[in-house]
């Protein structure tokens, strides 16, 4: 009679079984969806946002540019004017054709005529360097280009 | 005995805390690409004169240093560009019987304004100061404008939009038959309404001004 009562007063402990599942299917989640960062951020990339944008499917076609202001560190090296990153690196503006042709070289033969130069430029970054990248870019005949953004309302830029 | 046989319960209470782990693990090192993004061609590097083109068929498009948007002869706020731009394009000015004439355009006709879909070009100039944010708003106003149009005629001849068809395509999933099929369509819409924005260079843009 004692226990009887005992038992029916403590409430019933809530299995945490499935915790571990829930969590795993996030883990997993997670690991298909994000890939590991390859390169550190040396300059300020917060990219602008659009409406009408095409997604580029293989990531095999892309070659990186990224423009911004220097990061805080780095600042008191360069300026805070936008500086090209290429790679790890801070570059300038002769820099970029070299580091492209050397990119493309690194692709497989049969992409390479398709090869898309994406321009993760920061949106406080001015048009001018842009210009010169572009620039720069047709000078050795690469001419398919990508203003990466990020998708939503165009009233936020 | 029958008790005794029965396997000692594993605690699995750990476990959880185990795949916490690599949760944050994973959050931390990894980020999610974008991969996203307008796409332009830019125009090959030749050395050779532009080409005449009547100044009616030419959008001027000006953005200066702060971030004003001039559209031909009017300061125009970028929500406005689109429409701007649509009416421009699909204008269809050439005369009935003349040999630009475009059937498929539904503008207003206006004789200062373009000709035929095939001849307007948009011409972007921007400062060298001007924002990067502000020139890819207008760069997608642009493309939002172009997209409109080729939907419109895409609906009309294939019963598709175009912005689908291309992303079908543009899909490694689709079959080779069906992205061939899908190609001679979206090149057929592409002829209708070409892409012809040209940012020439800022040589002029420097001359021009005082």
């Amino acid at each position: 009679m004692r226990i009887d009562r005992s038992t029916k007063n403590r409430p019933a402990a809530i299995s945490t079984a499935s915790l571990p599942d829930i969590v795993f299917i996030l883990l997993f989640f997670f690991m298909t969806v994000t890939t590991i960062k390859t390169d550190t951020l040396l300059v300020a990339n917060e990219l602008p946002i659009a409406e009408e944008v095409g997604l580029i499917e293989n990531e095999e076609l892309i070659i990186e540019i990224l423009v911004g202001r220097p990061s805080k560190e780095l600042s008191k090296l360069y300026g805070d004017q936008p500086a090209i990153q290429l790679n790890d690196r801070l570059a300038k503006i002769e820099e970029v054709a070299p580091f492209v042709l050397t990119e493309l070289s690194k692709k497989p033969n049969d992409i390479r005529n398709k090869v898309i130069v994406s321009l993760k430029i920061d949106k406080k970054a001015n048009v001018g360097l842009v210009q010169d990248i572009k620039e720069e870019l047709s000078k050795i005949n690469l001419l398919k280009v990508n203003y990466a953004t990020l998708e939503g309302p165009v009233h936020k830029n | 005995m029958a008790k005794d046989r029965q396997v000692p319960e594993v605690n699995a209470g750990s476990m959880a805390d185990i795949a916490f782990l690599l949760l944050i693990f994973f959050l931390v090192t990894t980020s999610i690409e974008t991969n996203v993004g307008i796409q332009r061609k830019l125009p090959p590097d030749l050395n050779t004169p532009p080409p005449h083109i009547k100044e009616r068929n030419i959008l001027r498009v000006r953005l200066n240093k702060n971030n004003q948007l001039m559209v031909g002869k009017n300061v125009l706020p970028i929500s406005e560009l689109k429409k701007t731009v649509i009416s421009f394009l699909d204008n269809g000015g050439a005369p009935l019987e003349s040999e630009g004439h475009c059937a498929y355009c539904q503008g207003s006709r206006n004789p200062d304004s373009s000709d035929n879909p095939l001849k307007a070009v948009i011409s972007l100039q921007s400062d060298r100061e001007a924002e990067y944010g502000v020139y890819v708003s207008v760069q997608n106003e642009l493309t939002a404008a172009y997209n409109q149009l080729r939907n419109r005629e895409s609906l009309r001849l294939y019963g598709v939009a175009y912005t689908e068809m291309e992303e079908k395509y543009n899909s490694p999933e689709t079959a080779v038959s069906l992205k061939k099929k899908l190609k001679l369509k979206i090149m057929e819409i592409r002829k209708m309404y070409p892409l012809k924005i040209s940012e020439a260079s800022l040589k002029l843009n420097e001359s021009n001004q005082p």
